[in-house]
């Protein structure tokens, strides 16, 4: 598959200069002229009326700009999915963040006390809290039900399974909600012009999504609205739809004050008010042979959304897509829900809901080997899926994987077997007990089903006056290396050198929609459509003449040049079309939901002092097939990023919730590991292409999210023998359960 | 930030920041962080928490590795600070920037200004640390992005090489 190109070599980052010489300019790092500060007056209360607004002493109000929801001169929401989410509280608030007013002034330092002196009175209502209160319906607080939105997917005949079955294993397994924590908070500038209409530039994600709720918000055109990405210090799904938020609140403020107005978020607010992981609650039972095969399984698969609907129908599509895993299931039927709580919203982190549901089958695949006394390994291997049957969704496996050889090298790298047994050996006389715990599962690439097609991304590739190519997307750049892969693709498709290429900054104004940055599809589906862009340069060129079939990399540019010079703007743009084997039904849940999957074997190695109750993870073998890989450096950085969060939601991130109010909300006690808590994490490819992918790429930035937390509960289990199924998994649980260990049941397999 | 109380008297202090002398009009307990990036425009010096636990504002005074948000800019009077902006000679980048950029040791970015200045610290204490120095080393310093191996794979790859001075 080599090209002897570009493809495939590790080309140094493109914007990686200015972030080593500190030069790189984050939203906090820009000063306008005459910019004001602004800052968010919220909720203190889950849920209730608002009573009374006082504004209280001991503050000059006359120097601040307030905006209130009578302020917005359009629709008051969050444009997204069902624009539920109001910009501004009026009248009621639903969580105890929620915004409620918006104030500004020249010194930021003057912003914490104003906010404190303004009191508001409340008449309060009953809230709720968990899936439980929620499912309950104590209070409705959404809609008639406090369903957010429920699918269900169904294959083969799931009630005639149970007849037939062996063995029936139930399980639950639940997953804490997590905080993305990007080292950059949220923030954003904006800017009014009555003419000009409104201009932001922040940290996002998704420059259109912000761009789509800045024009419902102000009831603006699409052409007086214009979104700027700065650069982006991390995002993780956390900056996909919370920067809408904060767009338009400082686009307010900019409006009716005149000036530019920056909000900047500080830790604690970031992590108190934005987006987290979905708390989930996945119950299994499966129907099993007596040699190992699931003959089928129900899977109830529920998540907490908080109080508005904003992303949770798409995550909750993804995990109960992800539910059933990289197995066959001759029957199942997945029944997904996500619901509401007076929480504040929760959003995507990466993985989506995937790592959730992942989780619970992951656990639950070695309780079912518990119970017919195979190891986690042959369960597994009895039951992969092959090429050629079909997924939960009917979707065929076209694509060569072969899970079982997967196995045998993850297995081989970890020294998996040899392990085990030395283990269970050792830890006889020890009090550091040592397991090792194995994973397989999958992540679909893209937009789910029908998605990319709505989506209907457009790229461009110009050719510039001095002979260079630029890409023209709107898809950012947050660390994983959008920029370097879509120049490197452009420069392999083209034949030219890496410095050839630029990427414009995504702004509205310059570059075309080429979709949001999130669902691990902008190498596969973006990076596509760059390079058929840049053939249409190419293509235009040969086509008048400028350029023969074989050039140098100065004849390119010497082409280019001619071509801007006699004819002006030179620029090629790709629209997506979707593949015609990819056909999906929204209404019956069924078909292809993703071009493409990447496949991977994880296996984590944890040792468990009992002195402390601590869990390390001293090994980590993290072997996948992603497809080609376009950039090894890049590419192993993804792998071990989100291997560490997979190791983090597992062992140590737990956000403390009272009265849906975020607790621990600061560095000091939401703890994320550190350099001195992760073990090497060895990463592995198999490359086996893919039809759908730029040069054969797939989708790898969620994948690494999935497995690292099933795969280090499974060896704490292999570690203690006690069956641990709800995350994060702290010190004080494993003593909790070790010392009321006889109240454990052990296994709950029920045998017929 | 820091609450300062608008009645109380600004005073003038010096220090040297990436060689030069400065003088900068301040409330005395202002956070060096901010002096640094609002009066000085050095904004290669990033807040990730603002209490001390990320490090991502790290800066070097008098040679010692400091959170630059729990620093009363006073405590710098007549230091030596040493930014991100300080390192590289000109356009040649420093030893450890180019590793950095060369190992993948940064992805988003707004970690690595203070994480470099973290290992360049710990390369003048310890030129040719091990594995488990640098984890240890670098543990002040929060990375969300790398899970951290490429980021210690640079600082290792400097320390061979004996050129992290």
């Amino acid at each position: 598959m080599s090209t002897g190109g570009i493809i495939g070599r590790s080309v140094p980052r493109l914007e990686g200069r200015d972030k080593v010489t500190g030069q790189a300019r984050y939203v906090d790092d820009i000063t306008l002229p005459g910019m004001l500060f602004g800052a968010t007056v919220r909720s203190r209360i889950p849920r209730g009326k608002i009573a009374k607004v006082t504004f209280g002493p001991g503050v000059d109000w006359d120097e601040f700009v307030i905006v209130s929801a009578k302020d917005i001169p359009g629709k008051n929401c969050i444009a997204l999915i069902d624009d539920d989410e109001p910009c501004l509280a009026d009248g009621t608030v639903n969580h105890p963040e929620e915004p409620i007013l918006l104030l500004a002034h020249p010194d930021r330092r003057l912003l914490p006390q104003a906010v404190e002196a303004v009191s508001v009175e409340y008449e309060p209502l009953p809230a709720i809290f968990n899936i439980e209160e929620s499912e309950q319906q104590s209070q409705i607080i959404w809609g008639t039900d406090n369903v957010f939105k429920s699918y269900l997917i169904e294959k083969g005949d799931i009630d005639a399974v149970w007849e037939e079955a062996d063995y029936i294993v139930e399980g639950e397994y639940t997953t804490g909600a997590q905080e993305q924590l990007y080292i950059e908070n949220n923030g954003m500038i904006a800017a009014f012009d009555p003419q000009q209409g409104v201009t932001v530039w922040g940290s996002m994600q998704c420059p259109y999504y912000v761009h789509k709720s800045l024009v419902k918000l102000f009831n603006l055109p699409g052409e007086r609205v214009r979104v700027v990405q700065t650069e982006t210090g991390g995002a993780f799904g956390g900056k996909e739809d919370y920067p809408s938020v904060i767009a338009g609140h400082a686009a307010l403020l900019a409006m009716k004050s005149g000036r530019p107005v920056k909000i900047a978020y500080d830790r604690i607010e970031d992590m108190a008010a934005t987006t987290k992981r979905h708390p989930s609650r996945t119950r299994h039972r499966t129907a099993v042979s007596k040699d190992g095969k699931v003959l089928g399984g129900e899977i109830e698969f529920t998540i907490d959304g908080g109080a508005y609907e904003t992303l949770s129908p798409v995550v909750l599509s993804r995990g109960a897509i992800h539910a059933g895993g990289v197995y066959s299931w001759p029957a199942i039927r997945i029944r997904a829900k996500a619901v509401a709580t007076n929480t504040p919203p929760q959003g995507a982190f990466r993985g989506f809901g995937a790592p959730q549901s992942l989780f619970a089958l992951e656990r639950h695949m070695d309780r079912i080997a518990k119970v017919l006394q195979l190891s986690p390994v042959e369960i597994r291997r009895r039951n992969f899926l092959k090429p050629g049957e079909t997924t939960t969704t009917g979707q065929t496996v076209n694509e060569a994987v072969d899970l079982g050889k997967l196995l045998d090298r993850a297995m081989q790298l970890s020294d998996y077997s040899a392990k085990k047994e030395r283990f269970a050996r050792e830890n006889k006389v020890s009090t550091r007990k040592k397991g090792i715990g194995i994973t397989s599962f999958l992540h679909g690439a893209g937009f789910t089903g029908s998605g990319e097609r709505y989506l209907s991304s457009v790229v461009g590739v110009e050719g510039c006056a001095d002979g260079s190519v630029r890409v023209l997307v709107s898809s950012t750049e947050f660390g994983q290396g959008t920029n370097t892969v879509l120049c490197q693709i452009v420069a392999e498709a083209l034949k030219v050198r890496y410095e050839d290429v630029s990427i414009a900054r995504p702004d509205t104004q310059e570059v075309p929609n080429s979709g949001p940055t999130v669902a691990s599809r902008t190498v596969m589906v973006v990076g596509k459509l760059v390079q058929s862009a840049a053939l249409g340069i190419r293509h235009t060129l040969e086509g008048c003449g400028l350029l023969g079939a074989t050039y140098s990399a100065e004849e390119f540019r010497a082409a280019v040049r001619a071509y801007v010079a006699k004819n002006g703007e030179f620029r090629s743009l790709a629209h997506y079309e979707q593949p015609e084997d990819i056909v999906w039904d929204e209404q019956k849940y069924r078909g292809s939901a993703y071009a493409a999957y990447a496949w991977a074997v994880y296996v984590a190695e944890v040792t468990v002092d009992l002195t402390s109750y601590s869990v390390s993870v001293e090994d980590f073998v993290a072997l996948q097939e992603v497809g080609r890989v376009l950039h090894p450096v890049l590419a192993k950085g993804q792998i071990m990023g989100g291997v560490a969060q997979g190791i983090g939601f597992a062992l140590y991130e737990k956000v403390i919730w009272e009265k849906g109010r975020m607790q621990n909300g600061q560095m000091t006690n939401y703890i994320i590991p550190t350099s001195a808590d992760l073990a090497p994490i060895r990463v592995y490819f198999e490359e086996l292409g893919n039809v759908h992918g730029a040069y054969g790429a797939k989708g790898i930035g969620e994948l690494p999210m999935d497995g690292p937390a099933p795969a280090v509960i499974n060896a704490v289990e292999d570690a203690l023998g006690v069956p641990f199924n709800s995350i994060p998994l702290l010190p004080e649980d494993i003593f909790d359960a070790l010392t009321n260990k006889r109240e454990l049941s052990h296994v709950t397999g029920d045998h017929r | 930030m820091s609450e300062s109380p608008p009645n109380r008297a600004k005073c003038e202090i010096s220090f040297q920041v990436n060689g030069k002398l400065v003088a900068v009009r301040t409330y005395a307990m202002d956070r060096l962080l901010d002096v640094l990036r609002e009066q000085l425009g050095l904004t290669g010096t990033k807040e990730g928490c603002g209490e001390g636990e990320c490090g991502s504002c790290s800066v070097l005074v008098d040679g010692v590795l400091v959170n630059s948000c729990l620093v009363p800019v006073l405590q710098a009077k007549d230091a030596k600070i040493t930014t991100i902006e300080g390192l590289a000679e000109g356009a040649r980048l420093h030893a450890l920037q180019q590793a950095f950029l060369d190992c993948g040791g940064a992805q988003c970015g707004i970690c690595t200004p203070g994480m470099i200045l973290a290992a360049f610290h710990l390369l003048s204490k310890k030129p040719q640390p091990t594995t488990e120095d640098i984890r240890e080393g670098l543990s002040g310093n929060l990375c969300r992005c790398t899970g951290y191996a490429q980021i210690v794979e640079a600082v290792a790859e400097v320390g061979r090489r004996g050129t992290g001075g």
